[in-house]
This record gives C-alpha cells, structure tokens and sequence, in this order.
C-alpha cells in the first residue's frame, strides 16, 4: 500500500519534527466560499459541507493527499476479496467519538447501511453503487467488519475516504464525530466554530495527543475580493484555492505567503451540442456532430495564450480528460494539442467548408456563427470566451459570448437543449475514473454533449461506454488502466470535450501557520490539518 | 448661458465628439487583443494603458460612451415619462384611483424583477447581436424604472389638486386632459427633471450588473457599466489611477447634464 | 393592503416558476452523483412546480405562522427571517436617517449659503456617489473598516439631495416666497415657514420611497461586507431559486414598503389644511 518515495518520507520526517516543536494551540481562521448545506456527512455534495466533513469526520481510509497513496486511519488493515465486491476491515481499538461514545465495527455497519439506503439518495453512496441489489454487512467482531456489495466496485478501498464514520448509539447522531475537531457552533450566514476533539485517536511521534490546534474559526465569506484583503490584514491564515490576479497582487508584495503547487485535477473545457433534436437549426447540429469541425476548432484555439493571458500563467494547456497532476491515471501517450490555424483549415475544407473574404461558410453557404455560453461571475472564464472568440475569428467563425446565472445555464445544458457551445470547468476531487462513469458512458447525465442516449449513437460512444465497463468491473490495476488510455485516446481523438487549460492549484498561507505542505490535491492547503500549528505569538492572541 | 453651462455643454460636446471620432483617436480598435501586453500601464500607443486581454482602454472608453451616452438618456426619458404619466394622473384624479395606483407602484417597487429578466434572456435568441441585446436591456430598464418617483409625482399632484390656481383653472372650465398636461405637469417639472437626470447613471450601472444575466453588451462591444465593474476590483488596486477615466468621463457627463437641465440652478 | 401582499407574493411565485433554472442545482453536475440522486432532487423541487398548488398550500400553512422550508439552507424560512430582520432593519433604518440627514443638511445649505461654488461642489459630490457602483461602495467601507450603514447612506443620500433639491428651486420660485424674500424676512425663517410646507408633501412621499431604495441596496452591501441580513439572504435566495423563502421575503419586502408609504401617506394628510 505504502510507495512513498525516501524524498518525500524525509519531508514527512521533517514536517513532524518541525510541528512537535512548534507551540500547540490557537485558533486557525479561514473563508468558506458559501454556506455549509448539511453537517450530516452522507448528504454532503457542497464544497463547504465537504471542507467540514474532511474537518470533522473519521474515515477508515484516508488517500494521503501528498503521495497519492491510501494509508490505514480508523482501519488498521484492510482486505479485499478477489472479485472486488467485498472488503474487510479491521478497526481501530480504543478510539472514541468526540462525545466519549467507544468507536466499533457497529458504527461502520451503521453508516454503511445508512449510506447505502435508497431512500436517503446519498451522493457519498453514489460511489458505491456498481449493481442491483443490497448490501450486505457482517460485523465479525467488535473490531472486525466484511461489507459485500452486490458487484465488483472499482478502486474500492480508496472510496473509503469519503466516508466519514458516524455513531450508531451516540444521542448526537452525526455531531459527534471521529475526527480532528467537531463542529462546535454555527450562525448561518457568518461563521462555523470548530473546536479541538478531546477524544482524538491520533497522536504524533513524541505521543502526544492531535490536532495541535484548538479550533477552526471558518467565517462564511463569498467575495473573493474580501477573503484576498482579509488576509493581507492577517485576519485569516490561508485561502485554499486562490484566484490567479490575488496570488499576483499578494505575491508581488511578499512572495512568502504565496504557493504555486502546479497544474491541479481540474479542467476548463468546451464543448458543442451534439443533442439531435436540440432546439437549434439542423446544419448547425451536423457541425457539432463532425469530428472534422470540433477538431479544427480545437486546433484553433491558442491555449498557451490563454494560460499566459487569462490565468497569468497559473495555468497549463491541457492535453485530454485526465490532468498529468493525476499520477496514476494519466495517459503520459497523449500529446500537447498544437494551435495551427492551417491545419484547422484543412480539415474544415474536409468537410466542405470553404473561407470566403474573412467568413467561413459550409457547404450549403451557410455562415458559420455560433454561441458560447458560460457562467456569469467567472472573470477567468469569460476572459477565455473572449480570447477564443478572437482566436476563432482569424478562421472566420463568428463566435457570440453569452454569459447565463448558473440555473439558466443548467436548465439549458441538461433540460431544453437550447444551446450550441458551452465553456465550463470540472472540478476532478476523485483520482479514480469511476467517479467519471456518467460522463463518459453515452447513457450517462453528465454526457454533456448528447446525455442519456438510449444506444450510443455513435461507434466511438460505444467504444468508450465498453471499455468504461471493462475498467469499472476489473480489479487488477493494469487492466484498467489500460482500458482507461484508450478512452482518453479516443476522447482526444474525437473532441467531444476540448479541453483548454488545467489551472495550477494555487493557495495563500500566512506565515504564522506552521507545517503546512500545499499538494494539487483537495483540499490543497490544510489536508494534514491535524498536524498544522499556529506561531505561539499568533496562537497566544487567539485562545 | 452663463459661464458654467456654457462649459458644461462644451464638456458634453468634447465626449460626444470624442467618441464619433473613436476609430481616429484610438485606431487600435476596442476588441483588438494585444496578447502580449496585457494590464499595461499608459504607454504611447496605448494612452490608457491596456485591460486585462490587452485590449486598448482609451478605445473601449470612448466606443463604450457611443453605447451608454446614447442609450441611457434615452432610457432615462422613457422611464420619466412613465412616472410623470402613473403618477401624475393618479395624484390629480385622487380617490379610489390613486390609492389604485399607489398599490400598484408598491407592488411595483416590491417584486423581484430579476426573475422577469431572467425570463427575458430565455426568451431571446442566444445569437442576438450585441448591439440588439442592448438595446432590450435599456428598454427593460426604462420600462421598470418609474415606479420609486410615481410616488413623488403623485403627492406634488394631489398638492397641487387642491390648489388654488387649479381650482381656479377648473372654474374657468379647463378640461381635465387640459389641466393635466398644461398644469399640472409642468408644475411638476423639477422632480421629473431630478428623476430623468437620477436615472442615467443608475441605468448605466444597472446595465453591467445585467451582465450576469447574460443581458447587456456582449463581448467584445464594450460599455460605460461594462468598464465601471472593473473597478469591483477595489481590494486588489494599487493606484492605477487610469483605471479611473470611465468613472471620471461618467461623473463629468452627470453633473454637466444637471448643469444642462435645471437652469434655475443656474440663474438664481 | 391584505391584497397587494397577497397579489404581490403570487406574482413573485408565478415570475420565479416562469423563470428558467427553477429546478436545476449546480451539485447536479457532479459526476460522482448517480442518476437516481439527481432525480430525487429534481422531484422535491418539482413538488412546487404546480404554482397555484404551491401557493395556496402555502397560504394555508403561513395562516398559522409556517411559512416553509428554505430548500438552499434546509431551515424554516421563519427562523431565517426571524434571525435576519432585526440585522436588516439597523442597517437600513441607519442608513436611511444618515442620508436623509445628509441630504438635507446638504440641500438647505444649498439654498442658505448663496455661494454658488458651494452649490457648485454639492451638485458634483452627490454626481459622483451616483457614478460608483454600490457594490464598490460597499467595498471601499470594508477596506476603510467603516460600518456598513454607511455605504446604504452614501447610496440613498444623492437621490434625496437632488429631488430635495428640485423641490426647493421650484419653491423659491413661487411669488409669495420672491416677496417674503425681498422684505428682508430672514433665510431660515423663509425656509421653514414658507418653502417646507409647500414642498413638504413630496417630501414625506420621497422618505416612504427611500425605505424601498435602502431595502434594494442591502443586498449589494450586505452580500459584499459579509452581513446575516434580509439582503444576502435574498441574494442566496435567488441564486438557489427558493420558492418559499423568495416568496416570503417578497412578503416582508411588500410589508414594509406598504407600511412606510401608509405612513407618508397618513403623515401627508394630516398636514394637508397647511400645506393648502
């Protein structure tokens, strides 16, 4: 389980011996972006919600976010049967919830049972979902517990870190908590007060007990602007993921509290509406449904200037599905697109089109116009849509920017159909490629460019929605990797997403918190939080 | 004409001229990206500097005056009219009808019209042409304006009802159309005048926020709220004062328009 | 008054259900979600997609005091508004009297102080806060770490001023205020006797407006500078398209508008053998 490499167990080493020097105590103080929808960790589909689950919750697995490697946590050990579709695990003696409740395999039968009841709707079960039927949980011993799902599921154990334990005795329900600290008090629309859990189970090399920290002041703060200057006035210790033009402007002053970790999981990318009977004009579907024409517009677009321009180079081009920050999945085959307007010309003449006096028209004289939508209050993504505007006039496209509120966008891209171009981000949190099932699977909801087909309607969609089944049903590693190459060969080949930059995980930490080591994976800044200190003159103000 | 209307059109005219004569004065073309030198400080080619695609700011300036100057007064009548008409006849007929109307203006003034907008964007066609998106948007804007100053109107209206020289007036058999349109709204003046001039830069400013509803101009046409939002980026400003110019070309045509229209202001 | 709420709510109901997105939520894009979850969404949101239904079923249970859940924040509405509204109503009623003060402090001195270039420098200043975006207003008082009423003042204080100011022009023009005038009558005691009675009515008619410009205001400020109020709880509101809390809001909103312009109204009556 445990490949780490003697580079990064030396700063591990390092980090542990910085920290148990350091003070312990203080209050940790930082920005949620939007109010937390729920406390309860199986309904959690919010990034605030989440931000307070990895906070809060006790998980039996945790993939450590700086190797990439799932490490035991309130599992000790763990196994998995042969044909993926059970797991054992062997917990933890002698830990407790924060109320003092004594942690057993119990409580894991309970949240498995809970989480996988069809009438609860849990995305964090959603995961686990592979076949029909019911799950099955055995609890072995007081620290023994075997779950059965009904099919194989991919890349089981590592799902576990999701999956925050809660208490099946404990009167509290989901407040009391396994975790580093418990949810303590909360004002909807100012703040989340997290407080020390007394009860722990961690401790460090010298034995003593975690989180450093006393708590966490989480203020609920939506402006971007406002969390920047806030934490130049040292009210807040760190920003998590902070825009490009902040890191410029805090950086320029003191290079010391900005981090670049590189190119992160998540991708801006664009795609045509292949949807047949969309509510748009008929050539215009024949367009997006060409490989030819997504192609060349792909090839048209100049991604190093949008990284340059839009992202002030905190970004890099992207080359498929998979951003090379993922080190298991990526496909390290796949080459950077180039930006060659000729070629992209080329292949439109393929299909008939031809460049007449600085206007681009098909076959049937038809000028080629069309629209990108995308979300308003995205200055990044409208800067994009901008610029590829421009990059795709020079191929005589006469390109419309629309920005839409989030709920008219969706309407659109899900229910009426009545768009022709979108630009939007995805937000990678799972390594794994089976989070991505209903994106790459023809029949899937978030398909965006033809959803929930009935048959694939074209013999790349069917290839792909075969070799998702394959790496989703297999258990050994190389077989599913390979499975998965090839649909982002064929996913580069075909365009049905073009994929523009993949944002570098960027993050502010002031220089009172100690310990800290931004990865490109979430939560970037203050995954090993249990483990954070403040500067004892920091930590004194804030008792 | 006394010396500070006389400048103040003179101000009027410079912009007006100003932004007719944009392709000469800045040829670099407001949509043109100049890739490599992004959020640029003035330089001689680009004399406001540049934003932050490297698009010239003296040409986005001056082409989003052509836009806003010509579409926001025009807004800015519709809407006075509008209060001028609701609230002037319901304040001069009184009784039944007025407390009508004045329901319904606080109606008006009560109900989240951003969903209505949203409604709108839906219904247009997502290939509209910038300038025709526009257009709507200050439509829209005229039309849903009036209501906070119908409620003014109406009251100097019912005041002036009772009033002597009305009364007067209606003895020596007046009609009422009559009445209303050479009596009444006329008396009322001053407070269409304050709302017509109140209303320019707020339909200005309201007309960039609309950009989030995919209202507005579009890119790359660029407009006077279009370039004011940038300034939302108060926290991270470190005295680029040309960064500026919009709000300051925005704050002269303002007040050289209040200069223009209430000329009491001036002769007293 | 009973019916414009009720007319007012139905319409707001009726313009958010018309409205496109009303049953979409940005988690629904999350690839990790299975099908089966994200119709469970979209089905209790559907719940309310019947507008009459939903609004008569909401009548009912607001006749005793439940006015629903929020589906953004997953609590009573009534709680939420219950824990806003007195935040709201400081920063509004703040904001208000300090820029009906401003204004018309600014404005009477206008017409005191004969010094054009005065008048001069409040017409430009009042020009000016017109200009600036409320949302940057709101910004600059949290960089200068000022209260947040402020910024509400700053944005009501230059649409009283000129109004204000229109008014008193116009009055000064009236004969028997050019009279009182030439007799030698005092500024101060021509302002107060002769021009505010005359004016007086539009006046109070513009304080029962400016409660409404305050209301719209908040939501700007409130969002920005990080404030539980009404304002940013609409704002979330919208953003989510929550059919119970919007329709409430619009509820309390109407209430209050009503409410101030009634007692503009009753206070513009009782005056009125005065002012005639």
């Amino acid at each position: 389980m445990m490949r780490r490499t003697p580079l990064i167990r030396l700063a591990i080493i390092l980090l542990i011996a910085v920290s148990s020097l350091a003070q312990a105590g203080g209050e940790l103080r930082f920005c949620l972006r939007s109010e937390p929808k729920t406390f309860n960790p199986l309904l959690v589909a919010d990034d605030a919600s989440e931000t307070i689950r990895y906070l809060t919750g006790g998980v039996l697995i945790r993939v450590n976010r700086l190797t990439q490697a799932a490490e035991p946590e309130l599992a000790t050990s763990w196994k998995l049967s042969k044909d993926g579709r059970s797991i054992t695990f062997t917990l933890r003696d002698k830990a407790f919830f924060s109320d003092g409740t004594p942690f057993t395999a119990e409580d894991v039968a309970t949240t498995v049972r809970q989480m996988m009841d069809p009438q609860l709707h849990s995305p964090t079960g959603d995961a686990f979902r592979s076949g029909t039927g019911d799950v099955a949980v055995q609890v072995l011993a007081p620290n023994r517990v075997t779950i059965t799902f009904p099919a194989g599921v991919a890349g089981l154990d590592r799902q576990f870190d999701q999956v925050a334990i809660m208490s099946a005795k404990s009167p509290k329900k989901e407040m009391a908590v396994l975790g580093p600290f418990y949810v303590a008090d909360y004002k909807a629309g100012s703040y989340v007060l997290l407080r020390r859990n007394p009860n722990y189970w961690k401790k460090d090399t010298n034995g003593r007990q975690l989180p450093y920290l006393d708590g966490i002041r989480l203020d609920i703060q939506s402006n971007r602007d406002i969390e920047a200057l806030r934490f130049r006035r040292g009210e807040i210790d760190l920003i998590n993921s902070i825009d490009a033009e902040y890191y410029d402007r805090i950086g320029e002053a003191s290079p010391a509290l900005v981090r670049d970790a590189g190119p992160s999981l998540d991708s801006e990318q664009m795609w045509f509406n292949q949807v047949e009977k969309a509510p748009i004009p008929g050539y215009r579907i024949a367009w997006f449904r060409s490989r030819n024409f997504r192609r060349a517009v792909s090839e048209a677009i100049n991604r190093d200037d949008l990284a340059r321009v839009a992202f002030s180079s905190h970004a890099k081009p992207a080359m498929g599905p998979v951003s090379p920050a993922n080190k298991i999945w990526f496909n390290a085959k796949l080459k950077p697109i180039a930006y060659n307007t000729a070629s992209a010309l080329q292949r439109l003449q393929k299909d008939g089109f031809r460049l007449d006096k600085g206007v681009l028209r098909d076959k049937d004289g038809h000028q080629v116009e069309f629209s990108i939508v995308t979300n308003s209050g995205n200055k990044y993504r409208e800067r994009m849509a901008t610029m590829i505007q421009q990059d795709l006039g020079k191929i005589g496209m006469k390109v419309n920017v629309v920005t839409l509120d989030f709920p008219s966008l969706i309407e659109r891209m899900t229910e009426s159909f009545n768009y022709e171009a979108a630009l939007l981000g995805l937000t990678n949190v799972d390594l794994d490629p089976n989070a991505q099932m209903t994106v790459w699977l023809s029949s899937g909801d978030n398909h965006q460019w033809n959803p929930r087909q009935k048959s694939p309607e074209t013999s790349w969609e069917a290839e792909i929605d075969r070799l998702m089944r394959e790496q989703a049903s297999a258990v050994d590693f190389p077989v599913r990797k390979a499975a998965f190459d090839r649909v982002q060969e064929i996913v580069a080949d075909q365009a049905p997403f073009i994929y523009l930059v993949n944002k570098n995980a960027l993050s502010a930490i002031s220089t009172a918190l100690q310990g800290e080591v931004p990865v490109v994976l979430r939560p970037q800044t203050y995954w090993n939080i249990e483990r954070l200190t403040l500067k004892a003159e920091i930590a004194k103000t804030r008792q | 004409m006394n010396k500070l209307r006389r400048l103040s059109f003179a101000l009027l005219l410079a912009i007006v001229l100003a932004s007719l004569g944009a392709d000469f004065l800045a040829p670099a073309g407001y949509a043109t990206q100049f890739r490599e030198t992004p959020n640029s400080p003035p330089t001689r080619a680009h004399l406001l500097g540049t934003d932050a695609l490297g698009r010239d700011r003296l040409a986005r300036t001056l082409y989003g005056t052509r836009v806003s100057l010509l579409l926001a007064p025009a807004a800015a009548l519709l809407s006075t009219l509008l209060a001028g008409m609701i609230g002037g006849f319901a304040g001069y007929v009184g009784g039944a009808w007025q407390k009508a109307s004045m329901a319904f203006t606080d109606l008006f003034l009560s109900l989240p019209w951003l969903f209505l907008l949203i409604t709108v964007r839906a219904l247009l066609p997502l290939n509209v042409s910038p300038t025709a998106s526009v257009m709507v948007t200050f439509a829209l804007l005229g039309i849903l304006g009036w209501a906070a100053s119908a409620r003014v109107v109406c009251a100097g209206a019912a005041g002036m009802r009772d009033s002597e020289f009305v009364l007067l007036a209606r003895a020596s058999g007046i009609g009422r159309a009559r009445l209303l349109f050479i009596h009444i709204l006329p008396n009322l003046k001053p407070v269409l005048l304050a709302q017509f001039w109140l209303s320019i830069p707020i339909f200005i400013l309201a007309e960039a926020n609309l950009g989030i509803l995919g209202l507005g101009v579009a890119e790359p046409l660029p407009s006077w709220g279009s370039l004011l939002r940038e300034l939302e980026d108060l926290a991270t400003f470190s005295g680029e004062f040309w960064k500026l110019v919009p709000l300051a070309l925005l704050v002269v045509v303002v007040t050289s328009f209040q200069f223009l229209i209430s000329h009491n202001e001036v002769s007293a | 008054m009973l019916i414009t709420v009720l007319v007012g709510a139905f319409l707001t109901a009726t313009l958010i259900r018309l409205a496109p997105g009303f049953d979409a939520d940005v988690q629904q894009l999350d690839s990790r979600l299975s099908h089966e979850t994200v119709e469970a969404w979209r089905a209790e949101r559907a719940q309310n997609s019947n507008i009459v239904r939903f609004y008569f079923r909401y009548l009912g249970a607001a006749l005793h005091g439940d006015f629903g859940q929020s589906q953004t924040l997953n609590r009573p509405v009534r709680q939420l508004i219950a824990e806003r509204l007195p935040v709201t109503a400081r920063l509004v009623g703040w904001g208000v009297l300090l820029g009906w003060t401003l204004a018309l402090v600014l404005a009477f001195s206008v017409s005191l102080i004969r010094w054009v270039g005065f008048r001069w420098i409040a017409v430009v200043c009042a020009g000016a806060l017109l200009c600036i975006p409320s949302a940057v207003l709101a910004l600059a008082f949290v960089i200068l770490r000022a209260p947040a009423f402020l910024a509400i003042a700053l944005v009501v204080f230059p649409k009283i001023f000129s109004i204000t100011r229109s008014f008193l022009e116009k009055s000064y023009e009236l004969p028997h205020i050019v009279t009182a005038r030439a007799k030698g009558i005092s500024e101060l005691r021509v302002l107060l006797w002769h021009v505010l009675p005359v004016s007086g009515g539009q006046l109070i008619a513009l304080a029962g407006v400016s409660v409404s410009l305050a209301l719209g205001a908040s939501i700007p400020v409130e969002a920005l500078c990080g404030i539980a109020g009404l304002g940013q709880l609409a704002w979330q509101a919208a953003l989510g398209r929550d059919l119970p809390l919007l329709v409430t809001l619009t509820v309390v909103v109407t209430v209050v508008t009503l409410a101030a312009n009634m007692t503009s109204d009753i206070v513009n009556e009782s005056l009125k053998p005065r002012a005639a």
